[in-house]
């Protein structure tokens, strides 16, 4: 039998070589992506930063003013309470998220029935338009239908119930509450998943060893979990420290000012009141705290995937 | 009695204690404080305005149920409009971003061509860049392009963080694939891109569809770019629409704000509810392996 060798070109051209060469393809196939990135988010981002070194208002493209927007907010009493709230909320929430979101993944871990459902069911305040949940909240925080209340003073424990978002103290309690409301399925669903990828025979193990189950926690399931936990965490940091809607729809950063986190005051100085140049310098002073954590959450994930 | 205690009976009751203690009570708090708002949000939504403002009746549960607030919803709002550009919204959105994310994970996933790290990561770090740190400038970007206050706005803004999300979940979904069936589709003759379109992508369809119900939910959520890219009433999304129409002001319309707030949290509950732990395993693909 005589076989018929069809020539393989040694080089091939045009069209098919752009779609069949390694490099040409991935560049190809990359470049949509690439472009959109350059143009819809590097492009804005330098817009911000133009915008935050002018004194640009929405009537007004203003001029060329150096640092001094970023200059003046150190001295501006409102910016500086803003600062001051944006951290509170953020590391309240993170911690209430912490720790309801570990102990509820610790709960959905057991064996019991209507796990699927319970499980489904807890993770509704993570699931639902941000907005529309804390609408939920906003109503139960009215002054004067508030069931929170209405329950208080039944159970026979306050007279008049609270002014969840009309006292100031109580206001930004109230934001960071529903803010950690919000995220804690997200914390307990992740480490949820890292607390069933731990194999059973490490706890047999530690067990014949003589471990207690509070050594147990914490020799094997916390050293375990760690990896998910943080990665969930400094997430969870980003979200809550740049969040907007759970303010804007509580209490639109009042009562005077209290509740103000970076994100509804940029938006207030930007855009409601009209003071661009100062609205993209606000949000610039983001920037450090998330490229800090960004940087820090690149290294370990290629740590991660090098091991 | 002289029936004697067998050993397990006695330490019988304390189990059930500690059940009780360590995780029925904290069991019960939790569905107290996450699931609550819901059961709120749902009796108010169905409480006539004659019960829902008498203070003397209690709260917690509806005597006369009635639709009325649905009716308001529907007859006096532009709901239905706005549901309607939600879900335009999300579909193109999400459409778009699978477009142009399915392939880009697959060459960041198998490719290997210079700089393909550097975009990795670049992909990534956009994940992580929040939208209120570009909300403002991306008013005027629109206005550039003459998108502004309109829903197209939306539609070209939201790939800015579903794609990244897309290209990240996918190229990790990809690498889960053997790559062996793509080098026999070469070896029989096909291109590089034919074995991506006529293999890979097939297999990959539980991946693209579980990201594709994610990008869907995420533009269906999404708030500050639709409320600061689009103004006109008839344009808005469920989200801006239920919270600026519905509370002016001093005057708040709860009993239709909560029926909105159901209506439109009601169809990404059904949907998510069923992938949601693909989604929380993706977003923390990579760590889970340690």
């Amino acid at each position: 039998m005589s076989a018929t060798v069809t020539p393989v070109p040694t080089r091939r051209r045009g069209l098919v070589w752009l779609i069949d060469n390694e490099r040409s393809l991935g560049y190809l196939l990359v470049a949509p992506v690439v472009i959109l990135m350059l143009g819809l988010v590097a492009y804005p981002f330098c817009v911000a930063v133009g915008y935050a070194l002018t004194d640009r208002t929405l009537a007004d493209p203003g001029v060329f003013v150096g640092l001094d927007n970023f200059i003046d907010l150190f001295d501006n009493q409102i910016y500086l309470q803003t600062l001051r709230n944006t951290v509170i909320f953020t590391a309240g929430s993170v911690a209430m998220r912490l720790v309801f979101g570990v102990g509820l993944a610790l709960l959905l871990n057991e064996h019991f029935r209507f796990r699927r459902l319970i499980r489904s069911a807890v993770l509704l305040p993570w699931i639902v338009p941000t907005v529309l949940g804390t609408m939920a909240w906003l109503w139960m925080f009215n002054p004067n239908f508030s069931v929170l209340n209405w329950m208080l003073v039944h159970a026979g424990l306050m007279k008049d119930g609270f002014n969840w978002l009309t006292n100031p103290d109580l206001a930004l309690f109230c934001v960071t509450l529903v803010n950690a409301w919000r995220g804690t399925p997200f914390m307990a669903i992740t480490v949820l998943a890292g607390l069933q990828a731990i194999p059973q025979d490490l706890y047999d193990a530690s067990a014949i060893d003589g471990a207690n189950k509070l050594q147990r926690f914490r020799f094997v399931t916390l050293p375990l979990v760690m990896p998910v936990l943080l990665t969930a965490l400094v997430l969870s940091i980003i979200w809550t420290f740049s969040d907007f809607g759970i303010v804007y729809g509580l209490t639109k950063g009042g009562p005077m000012n209290a509740t103000q986190v970076l994100a509804t005051l940029s938006f207030q100085q930007g855009l409601a009141a009209g003071n661009i140049g100062e609205g993209a310098a606000i949000s610039l002073t983001m920037l450090p705290v998330l490229l800090i954590l960004i940087i820090w959450q690149l290294r370990r994930i290629r740590r991660s995937t090098v091991a | 009695m002289s029936t004697k205690l067998q050993p397990g009976e006695i330490r019988g009751n304390s189990p059930r204690m500690e059940r009780w203690l360590f995780f029925y009570i904290p069991m019960g708090f939790a569905l107290f404080f996450l699931v609550g708002p819901f059961y709120w949000m749902l009796i108010t939504a169905l409480k006539p305005d004659s019960e829902l403002y008498d203070g003397a009746k209690s709260p917690l549960y509806v005597a006369n149920p009635s639709l009325d607030h649905f009716r308001f919803l529907f007859e006096k709002t532009e709901f239905v409009t706005w549901t309607w550009n939600t879900m335009m919204v999300a579909t193109l959105s999400t459409a778009i971003a699978l477009a142009m994310g399915v392939p880009a994970g697959y060459a960041l996933a198998r490719l290997r061509f210079r700089g393909s790290e550097l975009i990795g990561t670049a992909i990534f770090v956009t994940y992580l860049v929040p939208s209120s740190l570009l909300f403002i400038p991306m008013v005027e970007v629109m206005a550039q392009l003459h998108l502004d206050d309109s829903i197209w706005a939306l539609v070209v803004v939201y790939p800015t963080f579903l794609v990244p999300f897309v290209t990240w979940l996918m190229s990790g979904y990809f690498r889960t694939i053997p790559s062996e069936l793509e080098d026999c589709a070469r070896i029989d003759g096909m291109t590089r891109l034919g074995a991506m379109w006529r293999i890979a992508i097939p297999l990959a369809r539980p991946g693209i569809l579980s990201a594709g119900i994610f990008a869907f939910t995420l533009s269906w959520n999404e708030f500050i770019y639709a409320l600061t890219l689009v103004t006109a009433s008839a344009e808005r999304t469920i989200p801006v629409g239920v919270l600026v129409q519905l509370t002016r002001a001093d005057f708040y319309f709860w009993g239709p704000l909560m029926a909105g707030a159901l209506l439109g949290s009601v169809p990404v509950a059904i949907v998510y509810s069923f992938f949601v732990d693909q989604y929380a395993s993706g977003l923390t693909a990579g760590a889970v392996k340690g």
